[in-house]
């Protein structure tokens, strides 16, 4: 059953379910964050819509900064922002940000680990009919790879807000991922969130197996475990929210309780969710595990669900590799 | 105080030498380009930048971004002299554990304004700093020096049209046009000329100077301190190596350590001048 601390959306398994952006959960916590500190500059390499730093530019634009197509510049400068004293997000596609200026976020920001979050808008394979140049598959090996940095991709409007709002007030190098379409709003404004700790969304006296994703895989993994409940396999569901650092002691706790861990992931699983479970839990409690994510392939064009369909990601894919790891738990 | 040109040129020649020493003992580093910009940072250190090495963080201090962090050892030796460390730790640079990495990193040396070394980042950061600046209403100026070799990254030019864009007077750029980088002469590698119409046409006053002139870097820095228009690039012309005679102009001694016998010559060179340096005034 549902995790009852964690006030969940009540139509969180219906038709009325609300739909909404993270994107725009970031730009009105964005805008938040502004009003608390004045700090807080925004910039954009010419993406001022579409990751939604518009709400910020419009109500303070002497703090927001147009760099134009440059994501090198726009991470350095934010970096030399940092240096004098200032609260920079920086905005773009995680393709680009940080695809296209990773040296400079590993050097002029990680080193010294200046408070500077780099938002990475439209990752995933999500971001459909643009196809393989534009799918951020990659941001989050190349992100948390950086000794300073934190990694955080939330999972739903009402998350992304409360992460900007956190990170904001967190002295240290952010960079956190959004996808493009929109996805239910199964959180609550009550909901507890915290950087570093990861929600427990499902609670079972004898779980099978526990599914830790993040972003859009959250609620998949939702509509998963509804589905085996009512066919009598209990699962746990874990928003692993934070990516960098890692709740470890959730990973383990849980591995050892069910002896069968499932992580999925809109991502590579190479240097992805999986990746670091898996060296997690090869150091301290070695279990059963899938992998799902995108499987050292590039991704095309296409409909979200066809694009999850094709690499392993729809419902239907969750289920059967929980069976699969069951059947293999108990060999 | 004020220092007279000679008494400016008397520590430049302690600085040469110590650059040599320095990169002797540390058997690695980039002697051409530290030698070369050796006027430019003890003019600035002694002259132009308002800062007190006792108050490192002092937050109304100028600040000076070095981009091409390579040439760290010139850097290094200055500060030194003008007191922010002990003279003693420049012979452990790039040592383990000493305050002076073989590339600037901050993390080892608060003093320093950023950790640097990557081309083509400098000026971006120092754009940074000058806008947040400008948004606070503080009134110090920032300064980069940079490489002419580092023009060949197309980071340093989208940090020029921020500059422009934004008219970021508050920031002074100092190219070491010394002509050279590693793989030969720049010119040859890929060509920066006409550098100062590029600028130009980027919305930036220009400013062309002998780097090895104290008069006219101190003119230089001064007149852009005047320019409420737009940001100002100066383009010091140095002579890579300069004051060894056998490291000057040549592009082997970009990277390159002297050994025992070519460091003795090249302090001798140094402390005479080798009849290289025209003397100020005449």
């Amino acid at each position: 059953m549902l995790n009852a601390k964690l006030n969940l959306n009540p139509d969180i398994f219906t038709k009325k379910i609300e739909m909404k952006l993270m994107r725009d959960g970031f730009g009105h916590g964005l805008l938040e964050a502004g009003e608390q500190d004045e700090r807080i500059v925004a910039l954009t390499a010419d993406l001022k819509e579409s990751t939604k730093v518009n709400y910020f530019a419009d109500k303070f634009p002497e703090r927001f900064i147009e760099v134009g197509v440059a994501e090198q510049n726009l991470v350095t400068i934010a970096s030399g922002l940092a240096n004098f004293g200032k609260i920079p997000f920086a905005t773009s596609y995680a393709i680009f940000s940080p695809g296209r200026n990773w040296e400079q976020i590993r050097t002029t920001i990680g080193i010294d680990g200046y408070p500077v979050k780099i938002i990475g808008a439209q990752s995933g394979l999500n971001i459909g009919h643009y196809g393989v140049t534009h799918q951020g598959l990659e941001d989050i090996a190349l992100a948390q790879v950086i000794p300073s940095m934190n990694v955080v991709a939330p999972s739903d409007y009402n998350e992304a807000k409360k992460a900007t709002l956190e990170m904001a007030k967190i002295d240290k190098p952010f960079y956190m991922r959004l996808p493009r379409i929109e996805s239910p709003v199964y959180t609550t404004e009550k909901s507890p969130f915290k950087i570093g700790k990861a929600n427990i969304l499902t609670e079972s006296k004898k779980p099978e197996v526990a599914i830790i994703a993040y972003g859009l895989m959250v609620y998949q993994a939702l509509l998963a475990y509804k589905e085996l409940e009512k066919n009598g396999i209990e699962t746990i569901v874990i928003n692993m929210h934070t990516i960098k650092p890692l709740d470890e002691e959730v990973v383990i706790r849980y591995a050892k309780l069910t002896n069968a861990i499932m992580t999925i992931e809109e991502h590579q699983v190479i240097g992805g969710l999986g990746s670091v479970v898996s060296q997690t839990l090869s150091k301290n409690f070695p279990v059963h595990m899938e992998m799902l994510g995108v499987q050292d392939r590039f991704g095309q064009s296409g409909k979200p669900d066809e694009l999850f369909k094709e690499y392993g990601l729809a419902k239907e894919d969750i289920i059967k590799s929980i069976k699969k790891l069951i059947a293999k738990k108990n060999a | 105080m004020k220092y007279t040109t000679e008494e400016l040129q008397e520590i430049s020649k302690e600085v040469r030498k110590d650059i040599i020493e320095m990169i002797l003992k540390a058997g690695y580093g980039h002697p051409a380009g530290s030698l070369g910009m050796v006027d430019v940072l003890v003019t600035l250190y002694y002259v132009i930048l308002l800062h007190d090495p006792k108050k490192p963080d002092w937050e109304d201090r100028d600040r000076l971004v070095l981009s091409n962090g390579h040439i760290c050892p010139a850097r290094y030796a200055v500060m030194a002299h003008r007191g922010y460390f002990e003279h003693k730790e420049l012979f452990k640079i790039g040592k383990f554990g000493s305050i002076l990495q073989g590339h600037p990193d901050k993390r080892f040396l608060k003093s320093l304004e950023t950790t640097s070394g990557p081309l083509g980042s400098g000026l971006s950061q120092a754009c940074g700093v000058a806008y947040g600046a400008r948004m606070d209403k503080k009134r110090f100026r920032t300064f980069v020096i940079c490489s002419d070799g580092e023009h060949n990254e197309g980071n340093h030019w989208e940090a020029v049209m921020f500059a422009g864009k934004n008219n970021l007077s508050n920031l002074t750029l100092i190219v070491d046009r010394n002509n050279i980088q590693i793989d030969g002469h720049t010119e040859d590698i890929m060509p920066l000329e006409p550098l100062l119409d590029k600028y130009k046409s980027f919305g930036w006053s220009v400013i062309d100077i002998d780097g090895h002139n104290f008069d006219e870097i101190v003119s230089a820095c001064s007149k852009a301190r005047s320019i409420f228009e737009n940001p100002t690039v100066i383009i010091a012309h140095t002579i890579p190596g300069m004051g060894v005679d056998f490291m000057e102009n040549n592009p082997n001694w970009h990277a390159k350590a002297p050994n025992d016998i070519e460091a003795k010559k090249a302090i001798m060179e140094i402390r005479t001048m080798g009849g290289k340096v025209t003397p100020y005034g005449e």
